[in-house]
């Protein structure tokens, strides 16, 4: 998609693609036949650039086709540059200004609560977005409303858009801030499956809002993209696109 | 005036002037996550000690501008454009309000920034900056204009903010046709007496590429560059009313933008017959810059004819 529309955001996206396949393939409430059932489980991909890993998702359960990830980024494709509910069937929330998502979730999880819904609702965040100070309004707001019914899982993959995260802005011990914000709170390799698959349910168990720290790889994947801040927002060329989609075969 | 093209962005003016600004002490340069892209990064990697990185967090980014300018240092503050209206109501009430001088500039502005889709498309920060007192306001329309514009807020008195493009244009002035421009007087870019149009930004060129259409049919329109949006240029506004027709072009809605500013000044001063091109209050998509532009009738074309409905008008005297 990204090698297609030369732009786009492969590092971020790749960073949290076995998430996404934990959460659609085990967790969520989700009828790919029916993706608008008003009780589904919401998703917020609020780091709105990795909307690739969303759309690929969709494609893997059937929500989507071939033929619309090829449009990614180009005129009139239900795939825009970041996931947008207008455009795309099965998403939820729209994203492309950081910091937005949690706040979101919030309310979706609040509407739940007034429907006497089990739905739950998961919000995947991007570890350089937490920098926003609205995620930690909606962070406080969240345990101090008691909702058990949302869910935070952060990206830890370290790198943000000009560099890495403790170069650019350190955000610390991402868990015990959670943690001290009245937060449930498990950290995860986030690219092992089983670990993945377990910390959901266990979050979705729980009776109060829990944060998922998942420690990634930006870029996981393709080795010249690993931990390589300059794959954030950058297309592969061809060279670089036949070597990535050999190592991913 | 219209310069042989030596391609570049506006940003790109924005990153030098920081650099020909460097050697005043009090200049300090903050990032918010996208100095890579606004091209504050080029005065960050010589002097990283007068900036401050400050993480994705454009709302704490603008008070600790006001911070350093109480104290005397001179901000520049970037982010993208569209991220620059998060921090709106800091910039109301931390920085406009108190009078201190912070100079912000939002990069990748307008339907020009093409596929990052339409949560990148800010199509309203001209308007909602315009609205606040004393706050100056510029969409310079090439890399030497964006720079040499850039480098006379050293001395501006007024807080600022400035948006560039991310996509390149053509060069409209010479680097010394640059250097004489100053903030808040317009430039008259081609002679004409027929109709003005008045532009600003990535609007600028295709209104210089439109009065050359016209005047293979003819007509003969005067450009003029309202590089600043604010304090408006008036003076050059009732010359334009003089040719009896003015269409404005920019890559704003045009609520709020370069239109109504104009508009604003006629009504009051001296209506006169006028038509504009720009965003008619709608959201853009994804597609290549051109694809947008076209899509939300931000074309050359499209000026030339709201030029024509004008000057055909009859009873027009
Ligand atoms: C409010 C806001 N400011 C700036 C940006 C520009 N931007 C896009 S992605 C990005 C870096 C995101 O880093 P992170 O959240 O760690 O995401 P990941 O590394 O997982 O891609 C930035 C600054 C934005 N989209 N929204």
């Amino acid at each position: 998609m990204v090698y297609k529309a030369q732009s786009g955001h492969p590092g971020g996206s790749l960073s949290c693609i076995d998430i996404l396949v934990g959460l659609y393939r085990s967790a969520m409430r989700f009828d790919p036949d029916n993706p608008g059932w008003g009780d589904r489980d919401r998703f917020v991909m609020s780091k709105g650039h990795a909307s690739p890993a969303v759309y690929s998702i969709l494609r893997d359960v059937g929500v989507l086709e071939d033929s619309d990830l090829d449009g990614f980024r180009s005129l009139g494709s239900v795939c825009q540059g970041h996931v947008d509910r207008k455009w795309t069937e099965g998403v939820d929330f729209s994203a492309g200004s950081l910091g937005m998502g949690l706040s979101f979730g919030l309310g979706s999880a609040l509407a739940a609560r007034l429907d006497v819904s089990e739905r739950h609702t998961w919000v995947l965040l991007g570890d350089g977005e937490i920098q926003e100070g609205q995620i930690w309004e909606a962070a406080m707001a969240a345990s101090h409303l008691e909702v058990a019914n949302l869910t935070a899982i952060i990206d830890r993959n370290r790198i943000q858009n000009d560099n890495f995260v403790d170069d650019q802005m350190r955000v610390g011990d991402v868990a015990s801030k959670f943690h001290s914000f009245g937060w449930n709170v498990i950290e995860i390799d986030g690219h092992d499956m089983s670990e993945i698959v377990s910390a959901l349910s266990e979050a979705k168990a729980s009776d109060g809002p829990t944060a998922i720290v998942a420690a990634t790889v930006k870029g996981k994947g393709v080795s010249f993209m690993e931990d390589n801040p300059a794959f954030h927002g950058a297309a592969p060329n061809d060279e670089q696109y036949a070597e990535a989609m050999e190592e991913l075969s | 005036m219209t310069g042989i093209s030596e391609p570049g962005a506006s940003r790109d003016g924005y990153g030098d002037a920081l650099l020909d600004l460097s050697s005043d002490e009090r200049v300090v340069v903050l990032e918010a996550d996208l100095g890579k892209s606004t091209k504050s990064c080029h005065f960050r990697a010589k002097y990283p000690n007068r900036t401050f990185c400050l993480g994705i967090a454009e709302q704490n980014m603008a008070l600790v501008g006001a911070g350093l300018a109480e104290a005397g240092k001179i901000p520049f503050a970037s982010t993208f454009a569209i991220f620059s209206e998060r921090a709106f109501e800091q910039f109301r009430n931390g920085i406009a309000r108190t009078g201190l001088v912070v100079h912000l500039c939002g990069s990748h502005g307008g339907m020009h920034t093409g596929q990052d889709g339409s949560s990148a498309q800010s199509t309203e920060d001209l308007g909602i900056f315009r609205t606040l007192p004393g706050m100056t306001v510029m969409h310079p329309c090439d890399r030497n204009s964006a720079r040499s514009l850039t480098r006379n807020l050293l001395s501006h008195e007024y807080p600022s903010y400035t948006r560039t493009a991310r996509n390149k244009t053509r060069e409209i002035y010479s680097e010394e046709e640059a250097d004489n421009l100053e903030i808040g007087v317009a430039s008259e870019l081609r002679a004409g007496e027929d109709a003005t149009i008045i532009a600003c930004g990535v609007m600028v060129e295709r209104s210089l590429d439109a009065a050359e259409e016209l005047s293979h049919r003819g007509i003969e329109v005067r450009v003029v560059d309202m590089h600043t949006l604010k304090p408006i240029d008036k003076d050059a506004i009732l010359r334009a009313a003089k040719t009896g027709a003015i269409v404005t072009a920019e890559d704003h809605s045009v609520i709020g933008g370069l239109g109504s500013a104009v508009a604003e000044i006629l009504s009051e001063e001296c209506p006169t017959r006028m038509k504009m091109v720009g965003v008619r209050d709608k959201f853009g998509e994804s597609g290549s810059p051109e694809e947008i532009m076209n899509k939300m009738g931000l074309t050359s074309d499209n000026i030339v004819q709201r030029v024509i409905e004008l000057v055909q008008k009859p009873g027009r005297t």
